[in-house]
């Protein structure tokens, strides 16, 4: 066949599909989202025609002419398609833009005319189409000129290297890099809960290819956590690499290590593993009960940190602030309801994956990822050990494991480099410096990849047979085998005056961890925090308790916690508003808190590190109300306003609030240096998934610099670069990490000051640092000359900053809906989505927007179709895209975005975190215009089309007999006045 | 996905090279999406030179191999559409699937048909037309059967090991009629929920057919003539609900109600995430009145009775349509 012009003479396995062939020969831009079709990630074209690689046969292709996302243009010019992406940033992660710009490169007019339709074979979970749209119609929202500074639309770094599909995610290592590459895939339990008698490797081993199988006996016996946080205590330390109790259908029971997937495929499928069956518990309120089959009852609760291991209880919470009772007692309307939010999975593009290998001691580790990424250059080791380690070997990893040459180098999908680096550690038992963890391009995270989920085992084998190692996720394993959003179940009840005081706030929450206990106390507790502290009601009550069952786990995910309880909280203050006939607006404005008022959930005293660097709650309150108005208006002038006798209109509100870091500490360092061309380069911890940290990096670096962004190379995501970084997760790259960045910017620019001051002879005050060169009253001084006089005197223009994420601001987003409904048959259409936030000073506002975007699309997924169904037997269900519907670019309309105008005194040059939080008030702002459109509270998540309906229909047959019961009452009620 | 347990390609169209373990390939689309850890060798069919679309006075001819691509070409060939006005429907069945023009390129009518989803938009296409399948059997000789009953359940198909589906043919008198299609599904332009067609010919004869919000294909004939000897044998799949004679082939809602209730139990509806089967069946109801309004609205020129379910009079500022 031919590729991308080049004849190729290699012979496709006969099973393969091209996909695979393409990347084995090195087109490394040929991405697998799914592998089944669904997300078009790997669209390449055939003969010029589309089509998705992951299902095409690669011995059909030849004879054929293929072209890949390399291909498209000459090698050193742009396709205009590619040139569109680049102009509108039509991409956040940017996994699924090779697939997109190929799909999109073969469009007529007409097929630009109808994306809907054209683009429903692609996927993209970040960026909520709004980006994509202007990209394929060739619309730019990029500035010309600008400083590129703070405020400016900066584009991201990494771009061109996206759209050429030359970025480089976790396993795009071209294999040259790693000769002996083995390939790791996992012997799954079928059974919810199960001891493990014994497991049989002995045909597996026999196989071709296969080099050896590990067991929980090869396993350290060190429990951790797969959850990642800068104190690893705040996990329940529950879960082995490899155990030998399994808790969840779907859960690691043994690894296969072979030459090749195919082999350790075959190698899973003869391993026998004799289980002896336990009684599981899939339901959390049947786990709570006495006689409840128990999940970890073999973990002493203080040792592991789960609050009660007989009960099911990881964590639990129960505060009381003034007095509910009396609260309700005050009130003229009490609402009490039970809310459920269901399982969701995040969906990145990129499914978890890692490589283990060993790094020479020569080898230079300078092989660090700057956005765009070129991969590690560094060599392995691999190829001398070919022993093979049979399944009962001896418990020897994480006992002198340190005794290698070289450096064990991890490379993985990860929001947290340095925590997972420090949990190999704790698990290995190996100091710091034997491990070093690097994370390529990321291919979005939304929480997902806060957690230990491949690395381990990786290193395990790694280190067992002394060669390169790599495991990637399927996509079904994402689904049966990673984590999800915790499900909570909220039984709320709240209580207000007439006059629309809020009296009283309680709720008894139960949420689902799953078989592990990742995360289980850090969103049940913050799930229960700003989503009640952001009503200043005297009277609050929280119990709340985390729940073990034998389902897969529950871990972070965007929102962590807050979607679910707000779902709750802004539903039930919906419902009080229509209680009392007030506007759900209205009654809000009367109770949120203001600036100055003590923040607080349930608990007496507010945290003492949170503050108001800047409030804007009311500001996006309004800029929701008037843009619904406007809306509103809109269509009636239109004469849209009557959509046909079926129909009925309603809008709808929520709000959310969120402190701008997490609690108990946040780290973050940056190194930043001048460079021999006047250019800088700034080194930091968070990784880059699509957040768009490095384009804030820059930016802020740029703007305390006086230079452009683009003058500023950022590293990151290696722990090569600097000290510590607890991650890129509770939406901190901008907050934290930016504030260690704009630190070490600030000093690097008065001791770049100070040097022209001395060579120019002017007061330092009076010398302006520009992009090329310092003006010094007139004379300047070119940046490199300094950077040489620097030198020459043997110092270095370098400097550092740090943030420890302490204290910690708010920030707040409102959200709003006009939505009709079909009575016939449920459909739900969104006929305006507004959103305000208030995110502090804007350091980059497309980019910010397209987090907001992003944010409303995937929680409009959850709202509306996705959830990860477990069956009767404790099995998931939805294990493939196709039956885990996520937005695609049909399901998603086009938001109004706004910014309220604040400036936060915590937060880098005033702006504040904004990549969780658009999330959280979409779903209750959905429910509320439903209710307002149908009369119907729906208290159940996905509000899906036909749960709608059927809602409908049970109402007015309850109306029906209520009306036939009255109607029977009153002709009783004759009768016996007749009588 | 790589098909790992995959030793052989072998390109054949013949029955008598199948043995247990081999599958047919024909797109590949649903075997490389869903892969599989048994299957040995894989025969493609695609090299077959079977001629996709057969057009004759008598009908069309759709090859196993015809691409949803090329089938979607079809009403575009001169004159076709004016002469057979049901052919509409393959536009509307083919963009009722998730899969995205880049899955036309490749996938298959006889893939599609032989996977027996409920959701099956060629089976809806066939069934609603009286296609019916040739089948070639291991031992030589081949089998007709109607679309309708190939389809047995979801994911079941009345195909015997071996046998390999050759071609489905419409006949001229299906194509002839007045058509009518709904469709309702979870998600914009998502899995069909639930996809009904409509047709009335030239006898007057009306056909409803249910697909997607049931396991298997369903049918509904109301017989003009119900003595009458030219009509074709009435597949199994098919109800011929018992009806006054004033009624022939007009059945009011009452009578359209009551045979969707004798044909369809509660437990034929189809149970998956793409809707509940309480929906579905509501749906089904709702839709096949619509339909029936639709297609018996005097005179007989093609005017819809109302807006169809799903479309508001209004556009909106959704994206979604
Ligand atoms: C992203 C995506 C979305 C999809 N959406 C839908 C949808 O909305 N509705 C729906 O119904 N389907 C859907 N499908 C599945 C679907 O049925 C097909 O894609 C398609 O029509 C199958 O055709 P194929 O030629 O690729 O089948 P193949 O994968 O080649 O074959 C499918 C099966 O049928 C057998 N087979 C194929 N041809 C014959 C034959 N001539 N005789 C006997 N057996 C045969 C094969 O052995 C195999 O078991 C979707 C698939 C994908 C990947
Ligand atoms: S990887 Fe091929 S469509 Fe998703
Ligand atoms: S940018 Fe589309 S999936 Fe991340």
């Amino acid at each position: 066949m031919d590729i991308n012009g080049a004849p190729n003479e290699e012979q496709p396995r006969p099973g393969q599909c091209l996909r695979t062939f393409l990347r084995e020969q090195g087109l490394l831009g040929v991405k697998k989202g799914c592998d089944g079709g669904d997300c078009g990630a790997c669209t390449v074209h055939v003969d010029g025609k589309p089509v998705h690689s992951c299902l095409y046969p690669a011995v059909r292709a030849q004879g054929r002419s293929i072209t890949t996302v390399e291909g498209l243009a000459g090698p050193d010019s742009l396709h205009p398609m590619q040139e569109q992406f680049l102009a509108a940033q039509g991409f956040q992660c940017g996994f699924c833009t090779a697939g997109m710009l190929m799909t999109a490169a073969t469009f007529d007019a007409a097929q630009k005319e109808n994306l809907p339709r054209n683009l429903k074979g692609n996927l993209c979970r970040c960026t909520g189409y709004a980006a994509i749209e202007d990209a394929v119609c060739g619309v730019s929202t990029g500035q010309s000129g600008g400083k590129q500074q703070l405020g400016d639309n900066v584009p991201a770094p990494a771009g061109r290297e996206i759209v050429t599909g030359r970025a480089r995610y976790t396993l795009d290592v071209p294999a040259a890099e790693l000769p002996g590459l083995l390939h790791m895939k996992l012997v799954r339990s079928p059974h919810p809960h199960a001891r493990i008698r014994s497991v049989d490797a002995s045909a597996a081993l026999l196989l071709p290819g296969v080099r050896a199988v590990f067991t929980h006996l090869d396993a350290p016996g060190q429990l951790f956590s797969t959850a990642q946080h800068e104190l690893y205590t705040d996990d329940p330390d529950d879960t082995r690499v490899l155990d030998s109790v399994v808790r969840f259908i779907g859960q690691r029971v043994a690894a296969v290590v072979a030459d090749s997937v195919a082999e350790a495929e075959a190698g899973v499928r003869a391993v026998a593993v004799d289980y002896e069956l336990l009684e599981a518990v899939f339901d959390p309120e049947l786990a709570v009960l006495p006689g409840a089959p128990t999940v970890h009852c073999d973990k002493d609760a203080a040792l592991a940190r789960i609050v009660s291991p007989r009960e099911n209880v990881v964590a639990e919470l129960h505060p009381e602030l003034g007095d509910v009772t009396a609260g309700f007692r005050e009130a003229d309307v009490i609402h009490e309801k039970v809310y459920r939010t269901q399982r969701v999975q995040h969906v990145s593009l990129e499914t978890h994956a890692s490589i283990a290998y060993f790094e020479d001691d020569r080898a230079q580790s300078d092989g660090a990822q700057s956005d765009g990424g070129q991969s590690d250059g560094s060599q392995s080791d691999g190829g001398q050990s070919e022993s093979r380690f049979g399944a009962n070997g001896p418990s020897e990893a994480g006992t002198g494991a340190a005794n290698f040459a070289g450096r064990l180098v991890v490379r993985s999908s990860t929001q947290t480099p340095f925590l997972t680096r420090r949990s190999l550690c704790r698990v290995f038992n190996l100091p710091e410096d034997r491990i070093r963890v690097v994370a390529g391009r990321v291919g979005g995270g939304f929480g997902g990849k806060q957690e230990m989920l491949t690395e381990d085992v990786v290193v395990l084998a790694a280190l067992r047979l002394r060669r390169p190692v790599q495991l990637e996720f399927t996509r079904s394993e994402q689904f049966t085998a990673a984590t999800t959003r915790h499900p909570f179940r909220i039984r709320l009840k709240a209580g207000a005056r007439r006059d629309g005081t809020l009296t009283a706030l309680q709720v008894d929450v139960l949420t689902n961890t799953g078989a592990y206990g990742n995360h289980a106390p850090g969103v049940m507790f913050h799930g229960c925090g700003e989503s009640l502290a952001v009503y200043l009601c005297p009277n609050k009550k929280v119990d709340a308790r985390a729940v073990y069952t034998n389902t897969v786990p529950s871990g972070a995910f965007r929102g962590y916690g807050l979607s679910q309880m707000i779902f709750a909280v802004e539903s039930a203050i919906d419902e009080l508003a229509a209680d009392i006939g007030m506007d759900p607006m209205e009654f809000r404005r009367r109770n949120i808190i203001r600036r100055g008022d003590p923040m607080l959930s349930s608990h007496p005293e507010p945290a003492d590190d949170v503050l108001y660097g800047s409030y804007g709650l009311d500001q996006c309150i309004e800029l929701v109300a008037d843009a619904l108005a406007r809306g509103r208006e809109r269509y009636l002038t239109a004469g849209l306003a009557e959509l046909g006798p079926d129909w009925v209109q309603g809008t709808g509100t929520a709000l959310s609030m969120i402190d701008t870091v997490p609690p108990r500490g946040h780290f973050a360092h940056s190194r930043l240096c001048l460079l021999p061309d006047g250019g800088y380069r700034v080194d930091v911890g968070t990784a880059e998934f699509g957040n768009g940290t490095t384009t804030v990096h820059a930016q802020l670096a740029a703007t305390a610099l006086g230079t452009r962004a683009d003058r500023v190379q950022v590293r990151q995501a290696d722990t090569d670069l600097i000290v510590h970084d607890t991650g890129a997760f509770g939406s901190t790259g901008t907050v934290v990490a930016g504030k260690a960045t704009l630190a070490a910017a600030q000093e690097l620019a008065g001791r770049i000051r100070n040097l022209a001051a001395e060579l120019s002879g002017v007061p330092a005050e009076q010398c302006v640092l520009g992009p090329d060169a310092v003006d010094c009253a007139g004379t300047l001084i070119a940046l490199a000359e300094l950077n040489r006089h620097a030198e020459d005197r043997g110092e270095s223009l370098e400097s550092e900053g740090r943030w420890h994420g302490s204290p910690r601001s708010v920030a707040f987003n409102v959200h709003g809906f006009a939505v009709a409904v079909n009575t016939g048959t449920g459909e739900l259409r969104i006929l305006q989505s507004v959103q305000a936030a208030d995110a502090g000073v804007v350091v980059n506002p497309r980019q910010c927007r397209g987090q907001i975007e992003g944010g409303i699309a995937q929680a409009l997924g959850a709202a509306l179709y996705e959830e990860v169904r477990i069956g009767a037997d404790g099995r998931v269900e939805t294990d493939i895209l196709r039956q885990y519907h996520i937005p695609t670019f049909a399901d998603v309309p086009r938001s109004e975005v706004y910014f309220a105008d604040t400036t936060d005194s915590l937060g880098p040059l005033g702006a504040k975190s904004m990549s969780e939080s658009p999330f959280n008030p979409v779903a209750p702002a959905l429910a509320n215009a439903v209710r307002n459109a149908t009369g119907l509270r729906f208290s159940e998540l996905p509000l899906a089309r036909d749960r709608i309906y059927l809602g409908l229909r049970e109402a007015e047959r309850a109306a029906d007999l209520a009306a036939a019961r009255e109607e029977q009452e009153s002709a009783d009620g004759r009768r016996r006045a007749r009588a | 996905m790589d098909m790992n347990t995959i030793t052989a390609v072998v390109p054949t169209a013949d029955p008598d090279q199948w043995r247990p373990g081999d599958a047919w390939l024909a797109g590949g689309t649903v075997l490389f999406s869903y892969g599989s850890s048994v299957l040995t060798r894989l025969l493609d069919i695609s090299t077959a030179g079977w001629p996709a679309v057969t057009v004759t006075d008598d009908g069309i001819e759709l090859a196993a191999s015809a691409t949803i691509a090329e089938l979607y070409e079809l009403p575009d060939r001169d004159g076709l559409l004016r002469r057979w006005p049901a052919l509409e429907l393959v536009r509307q069945c083919c963009d009722s699937f998730v899969a995205s023009f880049k899955i036309w390129n490749m996938s298959t009518v006889g893939g599609n048909v032989c996977t027996a989803l409920p959701a099956g938009p060629i089976t809806s296409l066939c069934a609603a037309l009286d296609g019916v399948a040739t089948i070639l059997m291991p031992g030589g000789g081949s089998r007709r059967v109607p679309v309708a009953e190939l389809v047995i359940g979801d994911g079941r198909t009345s195909l015997r090991p071996g046998e390999l589906l050759r071609s489905i043919f419409l006949p001229s008198a299906a194509l002839s009629s007045r058509v009518a299609f709904r469709r309702l599904s979870l998600s914009n332009l998502g899995r069909s929920g639930v996809l009904l067609v409509g047709r009335r010919d030239k006898e007057g004869t009306l056909l409803i057919t249910v697909t997607a919000a049931t396991k298997r294909p369903v049918q509904l004939r109301f017989d003009a003539h119900p003595e009458g000897s030219d009509v074709p044998e009435p597949a199994a799949a098919v109800v011929v609900p018992p009806e006054p004679a004033a009624a022939v082939g007009r059945p009011d809602a009452a009578a359209l109600r009551a045979a969707l209730g004798a044909a369809i139990p509660a437990d034929l509806y189809h149970d998956d995430i793409h809707g509940l089967p309480q929906w579905r069946r509501d749906m089904t109801y709702r839709l096949a009145e619509e339909i029936r309004a639709e297609l018996l609205a005097e005179p007989a020129g093609r005017q819809p009775a109302q807006s169809p379910a799903g479309q508001p009079a209004g556009p909106s500022t959704g994206r979604g349509a």
